[in-house]
């Protein structure tokens, strides 16, 4: 049995959070580098440019690299050994996003869903928690803008379409998003599961780095080089201004589901794809 | 890239009438941030007749809710939204004067009809390169709806925002014409 205090929580949220919004990871700029690379549009390669030298700015004037600091998402595993001691576990990440949004400058963005009114300090986050083997407490915290997540989408497909009809529902979900969630985009899959679960699945599915396959199912990898293969084919472009870089990856995630059902869910991400991650 | 081009607010009908979609354009003057719920309650006071927060004759607005400004700073981080979250309010604002309309993304047919019928533009940013955009504010100050925090309506000076025409007064999309040109499936 391990114990872990709740203020060591709260830093550590607090901490991810503000990484997360001011720096971008490497895989990201290095795959921004690669389709700058790729591209034959002179727009696209113009916004690119851009894209990269303004992460460039954020990181080194500790800026927000994009205005919408994001839903305070966050998935948080703790082995099955520790003992959270000090408060609330739920309250101390809350506290944590809380410090965060205002000590970093960011921006608070969530409000009632009906009056629109500004909660003022960007809780509540959307906290998911997976107890697991072990005496460690791992932290990931992903700040995800709205524009993306608003042309996400999740269907119930009918089983008889199989492997075709969930990448056509992938497509015409890119498709519809055109220049929306700022392309190039990364898009999350999560197929099976639930209706719920499948929505987890397509953002967790956006945690794992650009650039690796899912290497836990051929089919899936397969399946993830065709639709980037596609998706860049849509001409969308960077900035939606038309080109050959619509997407910079696909990634999917896949578990059982119902005999009756074929869950599948679009979670798109913008070129600022932010998550930073802790294990205490 | 094609070369750019320097304009400056509050928009004249004929700098409007020769704008066309794809000039890259920098963009020098007073713009004013307005986003979701600021859309709705002009709309809302212009149905009523009421006078509006800011002077809609040849203005700018942005869609845009920049982050909270560090001490010493001018501004945070700023950039665009999706505009098609103002297309619902955008026709009226239109008919009531405003000219310009910088954000993201596609605008609905009513919008577009709006700008050739009434002789306005709108120009697209980059999204998600805030921390470079906010270098071109050089001043910021609160105007109306303070209540709603990051959403207020602000009024910024900006000096050479690069945005590039997307919908003009001749019925052109820049987003649909270039999409189109290198989309390569059905």
């Amino acid at each position: 049995m391990r114990w872990i205090n709740v203020k060591r929580i709260t830093k550590t949220v607090k901490k991810l959070f503000i990484e997360a919004n001011t720096v971008l990871s490497e895989d990201i700029v290095s795959a921004l580098k690669t389709a700058w690379s790729l591209e034959e549009s002179a727009s696209g390669k113009h916004v690119l440019e851009k894209i990269i030298k303004n992460a460039g700015i954020a990181c080194r004037h500790k800026m927000p690299i994009c205005q919408d600091t994001g839903l305070a998402v966050l998935f948080v595993e703790i082995g099955q050994d520790v003992h959270i001691v000090g408060g609330d576990l739920r309250q101390a990440i809350e506290e944590g996003v809380r410090q965060a949004y205002a000590d970093g400058f960011l921006r608070k963005s969530v409000c009632d869903p009906l009056t629109r009114k500004n909660t003022g300090d960007n809780t509540p986050a959307i906290i998911h928690i997976d107890i697991v083997e072990g005496d460690h407490l791992k932290i990931i915290a992903m700040p995800k803008g709205g524009g993306s997540e608003n042309v996400s989408a999740a269907k119930m497909l009918t089983p008889a379409v199989g492997i075709d009809g969930i990448k056509k529902f992938v497509l015409e979900t890119v498709d519809r998003a055109g220049a929306n969630p700022c392309p190039p985009i990364m898009v999350g899959i999560g197929i099976g599961g639930s209706l719920e679960q499948a929505c987890i699945l397509a953002k967790k599915a956006l945690l794992r780095p650009v650039g690796l396959p899912n290497y836990k199912d051929e089919r899936l990898a397969q399946m993830e080089n065709d639709l980037y293969q596609s998706i860049n084919k849509s001409g969308i472009g960077p900035g939606g201004l038309g080109g050959r870089i619509t997407t910079l990856a696909v990634n999917v995630e896949m578990m059982p589901c119902h005999i009756a059902s074929l869950p599948v869910a679009v979670n798109i991400q913008c070129h600022v794809a932010r998550h930073k991650e802790l294990t205490i | 890239m094609a070369t750019q081009r320097q304009i400056h607010t509050p928009l004249t009908a004929e700098v409007i009438a020769s704008l066309k979609a794809g000039d890259m354009i920098l963009l020098s003057g007073e713009v004013y941030t307005a986003r979701d719920v600021a859309h709705r309650r002009m709309y809302e006071a212009l149905i009523k007749g009421e006078k509006l927060p800011i002077d809609l004759q040849g203005t700018v607005i942005f869609y845009a809710a920049p982050t909270h400004t560090p001490t010493g700073k001018v501004i945070g981080s700023i950039g665009p939204t999706t505009s098609y979250r103002m297309d619902a309010f955008t026709p009226k604002l239109i008919e009531n004067g405003l000219k310009g309309m910088i954000g993201k993304g596609n605008r609905s047919p009513e919008v577009v009809a709006a700008i050739k019928e009434y002789g306005a533009v709108y120009f697209g940013a980059i999204g998600g390169i805030a921390a470079l955009t906010a270098q071109c504010v050089t001043r910021m100050e609160l105007v109306a709806y303070d209540d709603l925090g990051p959403e207020a309506i602000r009024k910024l000076t900006v000096m050479e925002l690069p945005v590039i025409v997307i919908n003009d007064t001749a019925g052109h999309d820049l987003y649909a014409e270039e999409q189109k040109k290198w989309r390569i499936i059905a």
